[in-house]
């Protein structure tokens, strides 16, 4: 509250000062409790990296359609043609994924166009990586059949066992690489 | 009760679009809260000093879990109704190396990068940039790597069917676990904390 005697220099200051997040337990129940929601009312649990198949399908459906309709991976995500393969339950999830990470974002006063970095990294070396890491998060995901919503939240969940491997993995993968990339967070 | 709901008939695809959008405003807002939209809130989990990517995962899994559990105990939910995916446990496990090295590299997961974007995070959108095309990119190769991807199918299998135990077992098993896990995670942040100001 002390932010109510302050000059209007700082109170314009203290404005755009983001609230801290909120306790790791409690924002885990609110996730869980999403999820079990998800099951409760449809039968399967959250996921993204599948919506973005779906949509790349879509796309390359509509520069190369011969090509696409040959290629198995694509056409999985296509099915037989006679549905639009952006109106899948993913793609609105994953398109709420964005307005609710807005609405907590605005609510929170993080909203802010930045870059997240360790002080000892360029933003052009930062962003390179981003790329980096996107591109093999998106193998990794198509070859695990899930990311770490659909692997491991969901499949951790309902106990699957791929799941339970896959989310190992992903850790011991982490760690195994994290000293080497020290300087882009430390 | 007659749970799952969707598969039970209670409404069709149109409406299950409309639970979609509001089951991912849902998600992406507890992403956020948890400080998900922040690459280097994620990545500190990979150098101990901030474990909340551990503590938010496994609050979520046991909360998700139990609730799934307790619902099909008291006969209302149809637990074999919930779609499992089918393990192909050694892709998983290449996949599942490949999304470390991926996290650790470009500080967030699919979902998260989501959240990153839309809170206006360059690298969250370059990050997605990224998915994008890797995707794009396992797409391409897809008939070249068919026949490691579908490569040791183990079928539809549950952690208590694998292990023979029963699945209440297996559920303290994993709050157990998951309450060790808590307890360690919050007494390393202390140390790596004091270990910092000792430094100073």
């Amino acid at each position: 509250m002390s932010t109510l005697v302050q000059t209007p220099d700082t109170e314009k200051k203290s404005v755009s000062v983001p609230k801290p997040y909120w306790n790791p337990y409690l924002s885990g129940i609110g996730l869980g409790l999403v999820l079990l929601l998800s099951f409760v009312i449809m039968g399967r649990g959250l996921g993204a990296s599948g919506a973005f198949s779906s949509g790349i399908s879509y796309v390359m459906e509509k520069i190369a359609p011969t090509h696409t309709k040959a290629n198995e991976f694509y056409g999985e995500y296509l099915g037989d043609g006679t549905k639009n393969p952006l109106k899948d339950w993913l793609v609105f999830e994953v398109l709420g994924v964005f307005v609710g990470g807005f609405i907590s974002g605005a609510l929170g006063g993080r909203i802010k166009k930045t870059i997240e970095k360790g002080p000892n990294v360029t933003d052009k070396k930062r962003l390179i990586f981003a790329f980096i890491g996107g591109a093999l998060m998106g193998i990794g995901a198509k070859l695990a059949r899930g990311c770490t919503s659909g692997q491991a939240l969901t499949g951790g969940s309902v106990l699957n066992l791929g799941s339970w491997a896959f989310m190992m993995c992903v850790f011991a993968g982490a760690y195994a690489l994290a000293y080497f990339m020290r300087r882009q967070w430390l | 009760m007659n749970i799952p709901f969707f598969k039970y008939g209670m409404f069709g695809d149109e409406v299950s679009l409309i639970v979609a959008f509001i089951i991912g405003i849902g998600f992406g807002f507890f992403l956020e809260r948890a400080g998900f939209g922040s690459a280097r809130k994620l990545a500190a989990q990979f150098y101990f000093t901030d474990m909340t990517v551990l503590k938010v995962m496994f609050t979520a899994i046991a909360t998700a879990m139990l609730g799934v559990y307790y619902l099909s105990i008291i006969g209302w939910m149809d637990l074999s109704m919930v779609y499992l995916t089918p393990t192909n446990i050694m892709p998983q496990v290449v996949g599942g190396l490949l999304l470390g090295f991926g996290f650790v590299i470009g500080g967030y997961c699919p979902g998260t990068s989501c959240v990153s974007a839309a809170t206006g995070r360059t690298d969250g959108i370059v990050y997605l940039l990224g998915v994008v095309f890797g995707i794009f990119g396992f797409g391409e190769v897809f008939p070249l790597v068919s026949g490691f991807y579908n490569s040791t199918l183990m079928g539809q299998v549950t952690l208590p069917q694998f292990f023979n135990l029963p699945y209440g077992v297996v559920v303290f098993l994993v709050v157990l676990m998951a309450v060790g896990a808590f307890v360690a995670a919050e007494w390393g942040e202390k140390n790596m904390a004091k270990k910092a100001e000792a430094k100073k």
